[in-house]
């Protein structure tokens, strides 16, 4: 492997170092906390790997940097633009007149092996589109790695379409490859064949285990086209630029109303973490917390084997009253996927508190309480909520005042002293009636009354926005926009 | 710090695989890489994916003692450290009587005589090479992860009494964690940091025919395909690489080579542990009665 990163840029006498700060000083800019000693170490622990294992380097720099997993993804990125393989042969130019660069192509053949991908990479741009989908079928059912990365390359080369000097992030080169090969038809083909390839009819279990195999086998090449993409954006742009356009937010600081529906997945997978992690710490506290009061007898009975001096004294063990909680959600498009990962999160700590009872509207009201007894999988339940609730009374479009009063009148009487009640939404209310009267009598009954804005503090107010009209009547307003927020909040609640 | 115990990456992964630990080029270079920098190793994953039996196996390769601190909540510095022996002092006072000076006594109850060494003053005074385990430090509250941060750094201890004990060599060190907890800053800044995950397909399968006697690779095969595809379904706890094991070695005694949704689902309780896991399993692979029973090959 002649083309690794480190011969990028030698302008200096130390372009490695040079390369090295780059590639920190981006990580930090896509929030990852890399402090100055592990800078240091970093830079140590390169010297001690030899700088042609590619995944070497990668895994020294890993573990000397990323001290959080979540934070894997973020590095990878950064870390394949700054390292990726280099060389003419992914520039963006050769498109048209690809045929001779893959073939001498020292890193692809040496991958083959045998040779025999590179010539069959040279020929490649020859075929028509029918039998290039014939080769990445066959490669895919023998699980041809070295034919599926040349086929990405071909793939990326002739789909996507790419244009030097265009500032886009790759998605759009992806999806225009993608469309073109139609992997979803391909692997009911390749389902089909194997079908046809086995003795007996398939059953279930093994049924479900090709597609697992294939599924995967796919999804490596989606990967290698991805990276194929990307290899070819940082060679017409440069690292920096790229790193720039690519960079990721890490899971907990994705906005809940702007994630994609891939980020709302891994936003949905860091949940379940950052739940049990919540719960531990706060047992703890509440069992930790030396604020009891002086337990008199215990003291005394304690002294007595220090002749009678009360040297040890003794307290109870603080029981702090646990609130009572009630949730009140807009579950309406905007904010639909806030309330359910808040939703999430105060059922996962329940046991928190005494009680908890949720409500969620859209411009009708609805107590969805029941779905979370005695369900063992919230992931579930909340996902009942959004598909049963019925929350709407005439057009589906957010009314707070509306959806407010028909609380008011349902189950403001269950709302007392020990009561705490949070409201989620952005208070957009379609320029209905407020009725903010209502949140006023809720607050005089009340523990306490908070707001959950998942909009940015800059919108507030414009527009249909009325936060500012219920937040008088609220102990507090707050930003939650992503989950490293909402953890904040919620500890502080308890 | 002069010499060092692996000569390359290549060798560390052999030397594992010799002591059936089937290490990824990942985790064999950064085995390598805390013995050349000299700093301990954070692993995280999850539950039985092999972190504590990698300190193990390390240990095993350079042929160190293995010192183990399992941590627990309310481990402190008497536990974890080390503890004045005041029922032997208490005799020491007793039996001078008044015959000498108190500076005398005083320097005499404070001598190594009377210390008791816990797990981590033991690595750092050990003569010979040692290998530190620290399990579960996920598990110790934030405050008491100070007492690791001084061993962690400069392999020393300082015992007020006594002065500071210096590590003669440098051991390898070895924490882990299930991240119940996120560790403290500190911590991690002064380890490296490996995160084991499940295995992929092909490891897995090496995994099952090194570990489990009497398999052959058509069952190990199916044995990993089948883990695979269970992992992929939304579980609450997904089977790890033990169980996996515990898996394969059930279908062995039962002397099972072809696994069938039959087979599958009646043992597949040894690999899940859940109720709910286990119908969502048992409903994906077979829900078909009538298929249970026709597909003996």
């Amino acid at each position: 492997m002649t083309a690794t990163a480190p011969t990028a840029e030698p302008s200096a006498d130390q372009p490695l170092l040079d390369l090295l700060s780059g590639f920190i000083s981006e990580l930090r800019n896509a929030g990852l906390p890399v402090s100055l000693t592990e800078n240091l170490d970093a830079m140590e622990a390169v010297t001690h790997i030899p700088l042609e294992d590619r995944e070497a380097f990668k895994s020294a720099l890993g573990a000397t940097l990323v001290k959080n997993h979540a934070h894997w993804r973020a590095f990878e990125v950064v870390f394949e633009v700054y390292f990726s393989l280099r060389g003419p042969e992914y520039s963006i130019m050769d498109a048209g007149q690809s045929g001779d660069p893959i073939a001498d192509d020292a890193d692809e053949a040496d991958m083959a092996g045998d040779g025999q991908t590179g010539g069959g990479g040279g020929g490649m741009s020859a075929l028509t589109p029918e039998q290039l989908a014939e080769m990445l079928f066959k490669a895919l059912m023998n699980g041809d790695d070295a034919m599926l990365r040349a086929l990405a390359r071909q793939a990326v080369m002739r789909f996507a379409g790419m244009e030097p000097g265009r500032p886009v992030g790759g998605t759009y080169y992806l999806y225009r490859t993608l469309r073109n090969l139609d992997l979803d038809g391909m692997l009911d083909r390749l389902m089909e064949a194997a079908r046809d390839e086995a003795p007996n009819e398939l059953t279930r279990l093994e049924e479900h285990l090709e597609r697992d195999e294939f599924q995967d086998r796919l999804d490596r090449l989606k990967q290698e086209i991805e990276a194929e993409i990307r290899r070819r954006l940082v060679a017409d742009r440069g690292a920096e630029a790229m790193a720039k356009t690519l960079r990721k937010p890490l899971p907990e600081d994705v906005d809940f109303m702007h994630a994609s529906r891939e980020e709302l997945a891994n936003l949905r997978k860091a949940i379940y973490p950052l739940t049990r992690k919540l719960a531990v710490r706060l047992a703890r506290k509440r069992r930790h917390g030396r604020k009891g009061p002086l337990d008199f007898r215990s003291t005394m009975r304690h002294s007595l084997s220090y002749g009678g001096v009360p040297a040890e004294p003794k307290f109870r063990f603080p029981r702090p009253a646990k609130p009572e909680i009630m949730v009140v959600a807009d579950i309406s498009g905007s904010v639909a996927a806030f309330a359910r990962f808040t939703l999430h999160l105060v059922y996962a700590i329940s046991s928190q508190f005494s009680k908890v009872r949720s409500f969620v509207f859209i411009d009708g009201l609805d107590e969805v309480t029941g779905f979370f007894e005695g369900v063992e999988d919230i992931g579930e339940a909340v996902h009942r909520v959004n598909t049963e609730a019925d929350v709407v009374w005439v057009d589906g479009h957010s009314d707070y005042g509306h959806a407010f009063g028909v609380f008011w009148e349902k189950y403001g009487k269950d709302v007392g002293p020990k009561t705490t009640v949070l409201v989620l939404g952005d208070a957009r209310n379609n320029y209905h009636a407020s009725q903010s009267w209502i949140l006023k009598e809720v607050q005089h009954r009340a523990r306490k009354v908070f707001w959950l804005n998942p909009e940015p503090k800059a919108y507030w107010d414009t527009g249909d926005s009325i936060v500012g009209e219920y937040g008088t009547w609220c102990e507090s307003v707050h930003e939650v926009r992503n989950l490293r927020q909402l953890e904040g909040f919620v500890e502080k609640l308890v | 710090m002069t010499d060092h115990r692996f000569a390359d990456v290549s060798g560390v992964r052999k030397a594992l695989s010799d002591a059936k630990y089937l290490a990824d080029e990942g985790t064999a270079g950064i085995v390598y890489l805390a013995d050349r920098l000299g700093k301990p190793v954070l692993v995280e994953g999850p539950a039985g994916t092999g972190k504590t039996q990698l300190a193990k196996s390390v240990a095993e390769i350079t042929g160190a003692r293995l010192i183990r601190l399992q941590c627990y909540e309310g481990l402190d510095e008497s536990k974890a450290l080390y503890e004045w022996n005041y029922k032997k002092q208490l005799l020491r006072i007793q039996a001078e009587g008044d015959s000498s000076t108190w500076s005398d006594v005083e320097e005499d109850l404070f001598s190594e005589e009377f210390l008791l060494t816990r797990p981590l003053l033991e690595a750092i005074r050990a003569e010979e090479p040692v290998v530190l385990l620290v399990d579960e430090v996920d598990r110790v509250e934030v405050e008491t992860e100070a007492l690791l941060l001084e061993i962690l750094s400069e392999y020393q201890v300082s015992i007020p009494e006594l002065g500071t004990v210096e590590a003669h060599q440098v051991p390898l060190v070895f924490l882990t964690s299930n991240g119940t907890r996120e560790l403290s800053e500190a911590l991690k800044r002064r380890c490296l940091y490996l995160y084991i995950d499940y295995p992929d397909l092909e490891r897995e399968r090496e995994i099952v025919s090194a570990k489990v006697p009497g398999v052959d690779d058509n069952l190990a095969d199916q044995v990993a395909r089948i883990v695979r595809s269970i992992r992929q379904l939304d579980l609450k706890k997904d089977p790890s690489v033990s169980e996996t094991l515990d898996w394969a070695r059930t279908l062995v005694l039962l002397g099972i080579d072809q696994i069938d949704a039959q087979t599958a689902t009646d043992t597949v309780n040894v690999l899940l542990k859940y109720r709910t896991d286990i119908d969502k399993v048992v409903k994906e692979f077979a829900d078909n009665p009538a298929e249970l029973t026709d597909t003996s090959a």
